[in-house]
Formats: C-alpha cells, sequence, structure tokens
C-alpha cells in the first residue's frame, strides 16, 4: 500500500514539474515588472530586479580586490580615502574608477590585468563604497515611483526631494492635490481611461441588448441573414475604418474627444455583443415567452421584464470584456484620443517612446495601468470565462 | 435559428425599432469605413487623384493598381529570385506569417498541454488562473513587461532577466529586440505568453465534456494513457480546436500594439497592421495605407466565410 502510494508519487512528479514550471515562466515576467516599480530609481536602472531580496553585493568584492590595500574601511592609504563622502562623490561612474588601473603609482601599476574586478563587480564595489560613505542611503523599496508616476516627473530624483529642494520642473507645482492633474501624469490619465471605458461599455450593452431581443424573440424577413453578416462584422479589422472615420471626426470637430472615442468602441463592440447575448438570451426558455404571452404581455414588457433580468450572467460577462478590451486599447487612443485627451496605454507607450532607460516610471506607470483590470479579472474570473466560452470569436 | 413562437409575431416594424440604433452605428463605423477605405486605396497620397497619377514614367505601375504594387512589393529586393525570397521572410508580410505559424501552434499548443494536465492536480485553479492573467492586461503593459525582461545592457551590466541569465551562464549578451531573426520570436513569444490562457480555457472546457464513461471504458480495455488522449479526447475536442485555431489565426494578423510598442517595427520585425499605422500615420501617405488595410482585411476574409459557415452549421443543430 505504501510503495503503491510513493509509486503513485513518483508518478506524477514530472506532471508538476511541467505544471509548476509553465506557471513560474508565466509569472516571473509579471513579477520583474512588480518588484522593479517598487525599487530606488538607481537600483532600479542599474541592478537586475531579483538582487532586490539578497544582501547588497560590492562589500564582498571590495575585501577581494581593493581591501588588502586600501584597507577593510577604505582609509589605509591617505591619497586615495576611498572611506571619505566627498572623494567618493567624485568617482560618479564606475568607469572613472577602471581608468585609473592603468595609472602607475611609485612605479607599480595600479591594479593588474588579473586582478581586476570586472564591470559589474566594479559597478558594486562602488556602490558599496557610496553606501559605506553614508552618499546613498536608500532603502530596499520605495514608493516614490508610484509618486513620480501619477504626478508626471520626469527628473532624475523623484518628485518628493526635487519639491524640496525646490528644483522641480515648470509643470509641477508641488501642490500634490494640485499635480494630480499634471496632463502627463497617470492620475489624469486613470480618469480619462475611466472616463473612455465606462461609457463605452455601458453604450454598446444597451444597444446590444435591443438589437439581440429582436434577433431572438422577434420575426423578420432575413433574419438569419443579417445575423450572419454580424457574425462577419466581428472579424473586420480595426484598422480597415481608421482613416474615413478620422476624417468624418476632423470634419465635425469631434476628434480628440470623448464623444468620438465611445461611439467607436460601441461601433466595434457591437457585433460581438450582440453575437453573445443573443445566443444566451435565445436559449432562454420558450415557454417563459409564450405564457408571458398569453398573459397578454407585450413584446416591450418581455424584453424588460423577462429577457433582460434573466440575461444579467451575460450582460455581466459583456461587460467585463467590453471593459477591459476598451481600458487596454492603445490604437484608438492613439488615433482619436491623442495627447489631448490622454489615456494609460496612451502614457505608457510615450514613455516607453520616449524615457528609454527609466525603468523605474515605467514599470510602476505600467503597473498602475494594470491594477484595475487585474481587480476587474480576480473578482469576476467567472464571468469572464463565460463569456470567453459563449462566444470564442472576437479577439 | 430559433422560430419566434407564434403568439409573439409582431408586424414587420416593431423589430427594427429595437435593432435601428445598433444597426446604424454598425453601419457608420464598420460597413461604410470598409467601403471608403477601399476607394481610398485605389486614390493617391492625398486621396486627390486616382492612384494611376503617382506612378512615375520609367518605373514598375500597376494603374489604378499602384499602391497595392507598392504595398506588396516595396519591401522586397527584386535584384534576382533569391533576393525576393530573403527579403520576403523579413518583410511585414513574411513575419506575419511567422506569427501565425509560431504564435497560433505556440499558443494553442501550450493551452492544450495545460488544459490537459491541470486537470489531474488538485491546484488546477489555481494553476489556469496564472496562465490566464496576461489577458486581462493590455498589449502596452505587456510590452513594458517583456521589454524589461529582454533588456540588454551595453558593457556587463545586465539588468533584463533572460541576458542575466545568459550571463550567469557565460554566454554573450543578446539585444533580443534588434537582433534578426531572434527578435520576431522575441516578439512572438510575447503573443504566446498573452494568448495561451485564452486557448487554455476554451480547450478545457471541451475537455471536460468529453464523457468519463469513453475514457474508463477505454483504460479498462488497456488503452495507454497517451492512446487514449490520441485516439479519443483528440477526435473529440477536434471541432474545439478548429475554432481555437481560426480565432488565433485572425488575433494574429491583427497584431499591432505588441510590435508597436516593443520595436516600431524596426530591425525587419514589421506586420501588417503596424505596416498600415506607418504609411498612414507617419508617412501620412493615405493611399497606401488604406491599402495595406484592405489586404489585411482580404487575409481576414476567409476567415470571415469559416465563421459564418460554422455559425449556419450551429444554428442547423439547433
Ligand atoms: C596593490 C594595492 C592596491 C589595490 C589592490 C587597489 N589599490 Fe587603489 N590605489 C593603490 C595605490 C598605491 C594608490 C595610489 C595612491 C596615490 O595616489 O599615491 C591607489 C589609488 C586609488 C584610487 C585613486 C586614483 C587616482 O589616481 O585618483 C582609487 C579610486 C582606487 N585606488 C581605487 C581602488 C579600487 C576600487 C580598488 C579595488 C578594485 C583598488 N583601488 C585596489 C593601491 C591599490
Amino acid at each position: 500500500m505504501n510503495t503503491e502510494k510513493l509509486r503513485n508519487f513518483l508518478g506524477s512528479v514530472p506532471l508538476h514539474i511541467v505544471i509548476i514550471g509553465f506557471c513560474v515562466i508565466w509569472l516571473i515576467p509579471a513579477l520583474g515588472l512588480m518588484v522593479t516599480s517598487f525599487r530606488p530609481v538607481q537600483d532600479a536602472n542599474e541592478t537586475g530586479w531579483w538582487t532586490a531580496f539578497s544582501e547588497k553585493p560590492g562589500a564582498a568584492e571590495y575585501t577581494q580586490y581593493c581591501g588588502k590595500c586600501h584597507g577593510e574601511d577604505g582609509s589605509e592609504i591617505a591619497e586615495a580615502d576611498l572611506g571619505d563622502t566627498e572623494y567618493i562623490e567624485s568617482f560618479r561612474r564606475s568607469l572613472q574608477i577602471a581608468a585609473t588601473f592603468n595609472r602607475e603609482y611609485n612605479g607599480e601599476i595600479h591594479l593588474a590585468e588579473d586582478d581586476r574586478p570586472d564591470d559589474q563587480q566594479l559597478a558594486d564595489i562602488l556602490a558599496h563604497l557610496r553606501r559605506q560613505t553614508g552618499l546613498d542611503e536608500r532603502p530596499q523599496f520605495t514608493i516614490t515611483n508610484y509618486e513620480d508616476a501619477i504626478v508626471g516627473y520626469r527628473g532624475t530624483t523623484n518628485y518628493e526631494a526635487d519639491c524640496e529642494a525646490g528644483t522641480q520642473s515648470v509643470d509641477l507645482t508641488c501642490d500634490f492635490a494640485q499635480d494630480l492633474t499634471n496632463p502627463r501624469g497617470m492620475a489624469l490619465a486613470f480618469r480619462n481611461s475611466l472616463f473612455v471605458a465606462i461609457p463605452a461599455t455601458i453604450l454598446p450593452l444597451i444597444l446590444a441588448a435591443f438589437a439581440a431581443y429582436a434577433f431572438s424573440w422577434m420575426d423578420f424577413k432575413g433574419r438569419i441573414w443579417f445575423f450572419a453578416i454580424l457574425v462577419g462584422l466581428q472579424v473586420v479589422p480595426l484598422q480597415m475604418t481608421l482613416v474615413p472615420i478620422s476624417r468624418i471626426y476632423f470634419q465635425l470637430g469631434i476628434g480628440g474627444t470623448f464623444l468620438g472615442v465611445w461611439l467607436f468602441h460601441t461601433g466595434f463592440g457591437l457585433p460581438y455583443a450582440i453575437y453573445l447575448i443573443r445566443n444566451f438570451m435565445g436559449s432562454l426558455p420558450r415557454e417563459l415567452f409564450e405564457s408571458a404571452y398569453l398573459d397578454g404581455a407585450s413584446h416591450w414588457t418581455a424584453f424588460l421584464r423577462l429577457a433582460l433580468p434573466l440575461s444579467m450572467p451575460a450582460l455581466a460577462s459583456l461587460a467585463i470584456f467590453q471593459f477591459l478590451w476598451v481600458w487596454n486599447d492603445l490604437l484608438v487612443a492613439l488615433i482619436f484620443l491623442t495627447g489631448r485627451n490622454p489615456v494609460m496605454t496612451y502614457q505608457i507607450n510615450n514613455l516607453v517612446q520616449s524615457l528609454g532607460g527609466g525603468w523605474h516610471l515605467l514599470t510602476a506607470s505600467a503597473f498602475l495601468s494594470m491594477l484595475l483590470p487585474l481587480i476587474v479579472f480576480f473578482a469576476f474570473q467567472r464571468y469572464f470565462v463565460r463569456g470567453l466560452l459563449a462566444g470564442s470569436v472576437k479577439g | 435559428m430559433s422560430t419566434v413562437p407564434k403568439i409573439m409575431r409582431q408586424g414587420q416594424i416593431a423589430p427594427w425599432l429595437y435593432l435601428a440604433p445598433a444597426v446604424l452605428i454598425m453601419l457608420f463605423y464598420i460597413v461604410y469605413p470598409t467601403a471608403y477605405t477601399t476607394y481610398l486605396s485605389l486614390r493617391d497620397k492625398d486621396s486627390e487623384n486616382w492612384a494611376t497619377e503617382s506612378c512615375i514614367e520609367g518605373n514598375p505601375c500597376w494603374g489604378i493598381l499602384e499602391n497595392y504594387r507598392y504595398a506588396l512589393t516595396s519591401e522586397l529586393d527584386t535584384t534576382n529570385f533569391q533576393t525576393i525570397w530573403r527579403s520576403f521572410w523579413i518583410s511585414s508580410f513574411g513575419n506575419n506569417i511567422k506569427w501565425i505559424l509560431l504564435m497560433v501552434t505556440g499558443s494553442v499548443g501550450i493551452g492544450l498541454l495545460m488544459a490537459v494536465l491541470a486537470d489531474r492536480v488538485r491546484y488546477e485553479a489555481l494553476a489556469k488562473s496564472i496562465i490566464f492573467l496576461p489577458m486581462a492586461i493590455s498589449f502596452v503593459g505587456a510590452g513594458v513587461i517583456w521589454k524589461f525582461v529582454y533588456d540588454y545592457g551595453t558593457g556587463n551590466v545586465q539588468i533584463g532577466f533572460l541576458n542575466a541569465i545568459i550571463r550567469s551562464l557565460n554566454g554573450e549578451p543578446i539585444a533580443f529586440l534588434q537582433t534578426l531573426p531572434i527578435n520576431t520570436l522575441a516578439l512572438i513569444a510575447v503573443g504566446i505568453w498573452m494568448w495561451a490562457g485564452f486557448c487554455m480555457v476554451i480547450l478545457s472546457a471541451a475537455l471536460k465534456g468529453v464523457p468519463n464513461e469513453l475514457l474508463e471504458a477505454a483504460r479498462i480495455d488497456g488503452a495507454s494513457e497517451w492512446r487514449v488522449f490520441w485516439r479519443i479526447t483528440i477526435p473529440m475536442i477536434l471541432p474545439t480546436i478548429t475554432v481555437v485555431v481560426t480565432t488565433m489565426v485572425i488575433n494574429t494578423l491583427k497584431v499591432f500594439d505588441i510590435v508597436f510598442v516593443m520595436t516600431g517595427g524596426n530591425f525587419s520585425t514589421d506586420v501588417i497592421a503596424n505596416r498600415m499605422y506607418t504609411e498612414q500615420y507617419i508617412n501620412q501617405q493615405t493611399g497606401r495605407g488604406t491599402a495595406v488595410a484592405v489586404v489585411l482585411i482580404l487575409a481576414v476574409i476567409p476567415f470571415i466565410y469559416l465563421n459564418i459557415k460554422r455559425f449556419r452549421e450551429q444554428e442547423d443543430i439547433r
């Protein structure tokens, strides 16, 4: 009995390894983003996020490569006092130190080729020296990145520090409440994203419910054909419609406005929305409707009192879908909202294109933009999955 | 389509009252623009003349289809057959084909694998949630996440996860997003990361629909797990696999954000949807941009047809 149990267990080990392996691969990239978003600027951009939890590197390397001459605290050699704050501050980059290795002191080369630390180690050593001399006393984790992202700070230190020193850029007032409305900030983008996504979710939902009712419980010529066309419309690429719509918007003067985007998302969300709700409404029990009619109900009451309430699960699925779809959209925001009303995806894309190395800001902003979708996702996973299964067509 | 109970029959106007708002909006936002875009693709860059006018004496010209000549051939190096072949595979069309082949097999394969395996462990729900998670976030967010994973540091300091691994194995760090041909593969991996969960969820539901007695019977007959899977499970869920594959092909054809955010289509990673954006909004070439869009919808049309066909079949079964 026991050996059989053991054998079963051993047999299932590869199974667990594969599953857990995939889960780990799936999680690690996201974990990197999250961890980095909480790390101080210098750390985030200079050391790997996986080192965040370990002892800061550098001390051991210092002892190994430099300690025997410069001493444990760095002040053994008076001409080059590595324990002196001001002296260390003059070395901003580890390359500056690397450049001294070829110098000769008292006829001897500073560090022979074989005794030199490599670039990474030297960077760690410098970081260690800066910490030791009290230059970089920074916490392991911080939330300043989030502050910076929210108010749209783009400087080299952080919002709080700049505001204390009075060196903030002109677009910041250092009144936090007021800076929340900075057009470069994620706070405003968050508000804009909500402002886009909520109406662009409700509007198609309502229109689709009406149309789905007609497709399910009303009789008209060409019903099947119209519905077939609808199925086809679901996969028309967005790119097909951008140019004509931009032109019309331009003529109507609603380019860059929320109204234009709401309607656009409604138009594109409808085919799938109708399809999904119809599949659900159409499969409600017939007898229910028949008896309602025998009792003298009209289509309007049947729609309002029967079809709508009973289709709530489908409507919920759809609401989640459409919300995530709109919230996560970049292309439509890029073309129809532009920088006039920047949403979160738009801001992040801007950061990616312009900021190159500012991983602390980028990761914090990206994480902010994922917060709401993730909450929605975890809270309503059931509906989300159900919606997927009901109409696995739209992408 | 289910027939409507007799007593519920109504006049011919009532349905259209329910349909009108949705239909009008769809006409305005999908049908009309599609037609107009097709027209614009035959016009020149400012839509002022027919595309024929933009032909240059002595250069190849396809007349009114000039923009299509540009869309289809401008990325090709036509010196000889070999250069055409080679340049095709790094053009937006070649890349889209790579995307389709690899992303569809990758995400459907991993999705199926996870659906089958997770079914057998107690932490099924958790494992599936994790694989499914990326579906909730934006392509832009995913772009940032993976750009960070692929980060290539100059010098020896590597803060990108992959290059740090490579370095710890004493390998030479790789500029993943700039180096051909690995950059397109790197982008496709992001796509798989995003979409495998979608495939998994749908396939998993189909798997749960396979009657247990059938599998048990085969097992009692002495068939191995492997055989049961290939001979019974797979044929049973084949229709669902087809649906997932078609859906994924369509999604892949439309891939835009990942490429746009991570490489901007540079370093020979362009795809059709991104090229449309470049021609239209960066080069300001309306004729060419719309022609690329039309090529894109032409590629999608077979799948529109498939979808409708499948829909008709489903309705017949109902
Ligand atoms: C073999 C002994 C020895 C070792 C090992 C050594 N140093 Fe030095 N270092 C010296 C001497 C000697 C000087 C010269 C002091 C003077 O200016 O006369 C010096 C000078 C320096 C200076 C000042 C250079 C300048 O000219 O401005 C720096 C910075 C420095 N060392 C850093 C390091 C670091 C970092 C390490 C470890 C990687 C290291 N040293 C290892 C002996 C050593």
